[in-house]
């Protein structure tokens, strides 16, 4: 299958890039690993007048922690992410999850920010970014400014960035003490979106009781789901299984996931439930509790 | 649509050619280069049929617009053979039967062998782990397996 035509910028630095964003307006869509979005040109589900590729820009590729928080490029691949010994320990549900995105050498060429600035609500990243409070730097011709993961999702494929924005980098707090999340995904196979999946990222208060806790879940929706009523029902408790199972059933009646190939409705709602359930045990566990 | 001059070094000799945005580098492989060893698959990134080592790193090349690999290095099953010896890799899928109808194999082989540049002793999972993007619909992976510790064993 070939892509319609169009026209192939490689921009050298931001700057240039957003120029020609703006340029282009809705005629330009940012190429990053190409992953989602060559295949969508290929299938001619989309179409393109001006493809913007950012992956020679020097400088978008980076992990890095530093004053409190975990700083990731938007250009680094998701296969460099899954190296990186900075995640796993205090980001574990980040650990749990890049390796659960499409198959390893789709992830050679994947990117945090494309998989992030997509919006495709059956992508990994944004409900494990939603659950870690991480916030999203957006490079626009007017300079940059940053939007909560939370804030960022507002249909299938539409998101906060303005025509001429880029993705640059995600910023997540580092955790508490006594911190701990978890992704669960279940999938038909590898390479597949998920039938269902959970992020659930936690903090344990001194007696062992849940001060705070982020749930968020994948392809349950438009968007990625944050579930803010659930995650409010674990505030101050003391975890345990009845705790996780109405949490869980909470979580599964907010879902509103579309029945496919990967199963009907029910299904994936009773989906949802024991893979929030499973995170939570999880997410406590390894927050030490 | 504007055409790019692009220049790839394949196999390690340099290529320059003048290509339009839209094609995709498993067709330049094929097509402008004429290096066939390299097949398409599903088309989709799924199979990885196509897998060819960009900067050394597997990458599915149906997947990829051949202007994106301007500048780099590709390698692909033809430059695997060095001075009419086979590379260990292919030995293995020979002595072990790690092939039947041999369509994934091309990519297979280049997924196994930037396995094993990267990590000399990988155990069995770390083996069904890195070919999990490439599919096979015949011979299973038992023998895939056996084809890959048996190159592995050789290039120690």
């Amino acid at each position: 299958m070939i892509p319609a035509a169009f026209d192939y910028h490689r921009p050298a630095s931001l700057d240039e890039a957003t120029a020609l964003l703006a340029r282009f307006g809705d005629g330009a869509k940012v190429l990053s690993g190409g992953m989602s979005l060559l295949p969508l040109l290929k299938l001619r589900l989309g179409a393109v007048e001006h493809l913007v590729d950012i992956g020679r820009i020097a400088g978008l590729e980076y992990i890095k922690e530093e004053g409190g928080v975990l700083r990731i490029g938007g250009g680094t691949r998701q296969a460099t992410l899954d190296r990186s010994e900075l995640i796993g320990g205090k980001y574990a549900i980040l650990r749990d999850a890049v390796p659960l995105i499409a198959d390893p050498v789709v992830r050679n060429r994947a990117t945090v920010g494309g998989n992030l600035a997509n919006g495709d609500p059956a992508n990994d990243l944004p409900a494990v970014m939603i659950a870690l409070g991480a916030t999203f730097v957006a490079r626009g011709c007017k300079g940059e400014r940053s939007i909560a993961a939370n804030q960022f999702y507002k249909g299938v494929f539409s998101t906060a960035l303005a025509q001429d924005e880029i993705l640059t980098e995600v910023r997540v707090p580092v955790p508490a003490g006594r911190s701990g999340g978890a992704y669960f995904k279940l999938k038909r196979k590898v390479g597949d979106f998920a039938s269902a999946a959970a992020a659930v990222q936690l903090t344990l208060d001194a007696k062992g009781a849940i001060e705070n806790a982020a749930i968020a879940l994948t392809n349950a929706g438009p968007t990625p789901l944050e579930l803010t009523d659930a995650a409010r029902l674990l505030a101050g408790k003391a975890p345990d299984e009845k705790l996780f199972a109405d949490v869980a059933r909470l979580a599964a009646e907010k879902s509103s996931p579309s029945a496919d190939r990967r199963g009907s409705v029910e299904y994936k709602r009773d989906m949802a439930r024991v893979l929030v359930t499973r995170a939570l045990r999880k997410a406590v566990e390894r927050a030490g509790g | 649509m504007a055409n790019h001059n692009i220049s790839v070094t394949i196999n390690g000799a340099a290529r320059a050619a003048e290509v339009e945005s839209r094609l995709l580098l498993v067709h330049f492989i094929r097509e402008t280069l004429r290096l066939t060893g390299t097949h398409i698959g599903c088309d989709t990134s799924h199979c990885g049929a196509c897998t060819v080592l960009l900067d050394g790193e597997p990458v599915k090349s149906c997947t990829v617009l051949a202007v994106q690999a301007d500048g780099r290095q590709v390698r692909t099953v033809e430059g695997l053979e060095q001075g009419g010896k086979l590379h260990p890799v292919q030995e293995g899928f020979t002595e072990k039967h790690g092939l039947q109808c041999g369509f994934c194999t091309p990519g297979m082989l280049m997924t196994s062998v930037a396995l094993l540049e990267r990590n000399k002793n990988p155990n069995e999972h770390q083996i069904r782990e890195a070919i999990s993007g490439n599919l096979c619909r015949c011979t299973g992976y038992v023998n895939i397996v056996k084809a890959v510790q048996y190159a592995a064993e050789k290039m120690r």
